[in-house]
Order: C-alpha cells, then structure tokens, then sequence
C-alpha cells in the first residue's frame, strides 16, 4: 500500500487532521523513486534537498491556522519542458542539457501558489516530438506494466511516473496526443485541456496553436482538481483564453443519464485492433447501464488529420526552434571561424535526429514555392476537420472513442520508421487541430497492457468530459489496477 | 517520381540553418519523399472556398496597456550565454574576410 494510493482529498484531510506530514509525502516519494527508477528511468532531474526543504517549511506551516489549498504539500512531478527558475530544464535535447531558467513558468508560479512540492523534472521525446520517448537524447523512460515496452510520449515520464507511484501526479503537454497516449498506454488518466484553458508561458513551444499543458493523475477527481489550480487567462500568454474557469470538481456527480454520445466510425476502423474496439464497445455498454445513449457518427475528414498536422506542427516547430542558435543560451559548437558555422554546427550536433526531420519538413513546407501547396492547404483542411466535430456537437454532448489504435508497443518496434510512429496518433490528432478537450481513462487491458478511453468534449467543457469520465471510472475497477515492479 | 531531390534538401538544410553530411542529406531525401507523398493526400480535398485556421480561438488583437517595467537582470541574462565579455554577449566575426 502506497500514500499514492490515496486520492487528494484523503491526503488532503489526513494533512488537516496531522495525522500525516508533508514530509512523510515527499519521503514516500523518494523512497519510491529509490526502488523502482533504475527499471522506470523517467526522472531526468530530481529536486531532493529543495524539495525537502519545501517540505519542512509547510510541515511548519501544517501546526498554524493558515488556510490550506486542497493540493498543499501533494508531491507533483513536472515535464522537462515547463521551465523552472534554478532547476535544469533540457527538453531532453543535448542543446539545453545545462539550460538553468531563470524565471518560472505560469503553470509552476500556479502550483507554487498551490502549494505543490517539485519532485524533479520528467523526461520525454526530444522537444516533444515523438510517441515513445525514445527520441529523448539521454535516456528511454519504460513502461511500468512491461519494462520492454515504450510508455508512449511525448509525456512518457510523466504518466510512467504517476502509474509507478513515484509522485502523486503530474503535468504533461499535449501537441498531438502527448498526454492522453502515453496516459493510455501506462494506465492513468491524462487530460487535454481546451486550447487556451492553460498558460503556456514558459512551455517551451514546439507548435504554439496545438501545444498545451494538462494534468496526469491516477483519478479524474486528482485530474480535476489539478487542472483547477493551473487554469485561467494570464496576460504573459495572449492566446490564454478570456473565459470563466468553472469548478471542475462540482461536475463529478456521477449522473450521465440521457447523456448523448457520439462514436465515430472512423474511430474504431481500419488500424484499430480488435482488443481496443471490444474495450470501446464495453465501456459503451457500461456508459448505456448508467442511462447514456449513443449514437455512430461520421467525422469525415479524419483521415486527413495525420497529413495536417504533419506539416503544420512542422512548419510551426521550424520557427519555434530557430531560437536555438548557441547565442544566448543552451549549447554552442565548438570552433565555429563564422557565425553562420557556428549556427550550423550547434544545431546539426545539438538536435537530435527526428528534431531535425521535423525542421527539414517544416522548412520545405513553409519555403517559397511551396506554402500554398502544403502549409495553406493544410491550414484550410484543418477549418474542414475542425466543421467535422462542430457538425457532430450540435447534437451530441460528447465524442467517444479508442485513446490509441493498439496497446503500447516493444521498445525499438517503430522507431526506424517514422511513418509507422506517427500513425500510432491518429486518434488524437485531430482534437488538437479543433483546440478541443479530450481525456484518457483506463478501460481494460490486453495482454497484461493498459488500454484507454478517449472522451472528447466541446470547447471549454472540460467539465462535461470529466462527469462522464467519472462516471465510467467509478463503475468500473480498471484504475485500481496497479503494475507489478 | 522523386518529390524532392538532394539538391532541394541541402537548400532547405541551408534556410534551416543545419549542417547535414552527404549521408543525412540522402536519408532526409527518402524520408521527406515519403512524409510529403503521404501528405499529398490533401489533394483530394476541395478547399477551393475553405478559408485556413490559423487559430482555433476566437481571439483578435490582444492588447494591453503598455507600462513600462523592470527588465530581467543582466547578470541572469547572461548566466545561459555560452560566451560572453563586458554584459554582452559574444559571437564570431560577422563581417566576411
């Protein structure tokens, strides 16, 4: 038995009665960590002795009458791409590998605000790019239901930390699927919030009209009240959205009756594995018992949506990262006689691999000659795939589907291809061409490997999504499943 | 039919600012051929009237007002730089031979 186990409001109560201290959280963190992150390898820096201090000094604060947030002294484990003043945040790239920020990003100041403590930084693919965190350039995080397969990514730290009870929870960032897939595939719940709902300040940008920050949990109530302490318009990100945050906790009241749900067909076609539809197709039936009803619906331009974000999140990643450049910050190339060599150099041996693929895609796709034909089309078939959902919720409340075609994979299994790699995000893709909300929660399992749920809402209905992903959740027991390490 | 040739890779390598030897530019020719067919597929649609989503918010000229404030400090500025001399930050020459 873990404190993990234990949902927020639990720790949060035992707190306020001090029949546990904030330091017995952040030991059992470590302790945890200890045991199990020579097998899991999703820390790519720890935050110990502040951290422990952090500790002490709410322990402190613990014996007064000051009020107490609902996430004071929870332990919380960040993406290595939210920046951090005084604690290295990489990206997992050789270009940032001693990068020390010097400010704190808007979700970080929000969680500080809250009262979290920093365990350490995650890891993840390179930037973001990739869906197995093996493009990350100094270690392969595993998934903890089976060290021989991949945890998914780009977030691959954050949910294989969180399913291994190394923290309470985490933040994870979301361009095309990064949270909810490796959510998935490690049997934890991963949230995406509506485009806008959370600051991206400080997000390290890979393609800022997808990008965006949201929280990994072992529970939709933790999912939550997470995305409650990180959500809100903040004036350093002038595409954070002007909109009320409602309380999302008071959705989770576990009525979905006369709910209606649409299932698109092209969710549970060609490519999705027979395990995955039969799991769509019971969670279903558990939605109908709790008096849901749905429908199948068609979201035709769906297959378009793998080609579209391809080259937009390229082209958008292309001019995001021209800043590398080995001037102000990060690595630099040795030698360089120019400063158009130094340029060179620092970044042909600072990215990696599928980094620098997606900069050569983006380039071309946005070089002279070439901008109508592939970054303007793209832009106009992602207006068509975005009328697609708006089409389908004008009858619906919410869209539900497989979260990934298959289970996760063999370590080594895609990445020769990336092709094959990038297909592996169909299903998510196209939420975040639309800027819609969409959660994963754990729905069954094949072969001993989690399987998800994808839940997809309107705009800012985060809280629409969550009472239906509560509802599935407490009537079933597959989050209470824990991996074997 | 190749879609892109060497020739293309090494210039678009050039605007992206990437050194690439002889054996990436011939990998990043096969792989950005099959990327960029595979995303020929878009030609199927008709966007003859479709106008492009740049963004999916609703959101137009974000203002604020402009008051002046205090910068980062110097010295944290350049606590990152990889070299630097006299507050600034230091590059090679720029100017040619």
């Amino acid at each position: 038995m873990s404190l993990f186990d234990y949902k927020v409001s639990d720790l949060h109560e035992l707190l306020h009665k001090r029949e546990l201290k904030v330091s017995d959280l952040v030991d059992e963190s470590y302790k945890r960590i200890a045991q199990v992150e020579d097998k899991v390898q999703a820390f790519l820096t720890l935050d110990e002795e502040r951290a422990r201090l952090t500790a002490k000094s709410l322990d402190e604060k613990l014996n007064t009458d000051v009020t107490k947030g609902l996430l004071f002294g929870m332990p919380i484990g960040l993406k290595d791409n939210m920046v951090t003043k005084g604690l290295r945040t990489t990206c997992a790239s050789k270009i940032l590998e001693n990068f020390d920020p010097i400010y704190d990003a808007t979700v970080v100041q929000k969680l500080q605000q809250a009262e979290t403590v920093t365990i350490g930084k995650l890891n993840m693919d390179e930037f973001a790019m990739g869906s197995s965190n093996e493009n990350s350039r100094f270690q392969k995080t595993r998934n903890p239901w089976n060290l021989e397969t991949v945890p998914g990514g780009s977030s691959g730290g954050s949910a294989a930390s969180v399913a291994a009870g190394e923290v309470l929870f985490s933040l994870g960032s979301d361009t095309g699927g990064s949270i909810r897939q490796p959510a998935a595939f490690c049997g934890v719940v991963g949230l995406k919030p509506t485009y806008g709902r959370v600051s991206r300040f400080g997000l390290v940008a890979f393609a800022s009209s997808l990008d965006q920050i949201g929280p990994i949990t072992r529970t939709v109530e933790d999912n939550a009240y997470l995305l409650q302490a990180i959500s809100g318009l903040d004036p350093m990100d002038s595409t954070s959205a002007p909109v009320e945050v409602p309380n999302f906790a008071s959705a989770l009241t576990g009525d979905v009756k006369g709910l209606k749900i649409a299932v698109p067909k092209e969710y549970l076609g060609e490519g999705v594995s027979e395990s995955v539809r039969q799991s769509v197709l019971d969670a279903l039936k558990v939605l109908e018992g709790l008096g849901a009803v749905w429908e199948e619906v068609s979201l035709p331009h769906s297959k378009y949506a793998l080609a579209t974000y391809y080259l937009l999140s390229s082209s958008e990643a292309s001019a995001n990262l021209a800043r590398f450049d080995g001037v102000r910050y990060g690595y630099r190339a040795p030698d360089a006689e120019s400063l158009m060599e130094l340029y060179k150099k620092t970044r042909a041996e600072g990215f990696g691999e599928e980094v620098k693929r997606r900069i050569m895609l983006g380039t071309f796709a946005l070089s002279s000659g070439y901008y109508d034909a592939y970054y303007k089309k793209a832009q106009q078939a992602r207006t068509l795939i975005k009328k697609d959902f708006e089409d389908v919720f004008e009858k619906y409340d919410v869209i539900v589907g497989p979260t990934t075609p298959t289970p996760a994979f063999k370590i080594g299994e895609k990445i020769d291809d990336p092709l094959t790699m990038y297909v592996n995000d169909i299903l998510t893709i196209p939420l975040n061409l639309a800027g819609l909300p969409g959660i994963s929660v754990p729905c069954g399992f094949d072969g001993g490997l989690p399987l998800g749920l994808q839940i997809i809402g309107k705009h800012f209905d985060e809280a629409t999504v969550y009472r239906t992903a509560h509802a599935f959740e407490q009537a079933t027991d597959f989050h209470k499943q824990k991996p074997r390490l | 039919m190749s879609r892109i040739s060497t020739d293309q890779v090494k210039h678009v390598a050039n605007l992206a600012r990437l050194a690439v030897s002889e054996e990436e530019v011939e990998k990043f020719t096969k792989q950005l051929d099959a990327i960029i067919s595979f995303a020929e597929q878009l030609n199927e649609l008709d966007t003859e009237n479709v106008e492009p989503t740049y963004h999916v918010l609703d959101l137009k000229n974000v203002l604020r007002e402009d008051i002046p404030k205090q910068g980062l400090p110097r010295e944290e500025v350049l606590k990152n730089a990889p070299e630097h001399q006299d507050g600034q930050i230091k590059v090679p020459s720029i100017l040619g031979e």
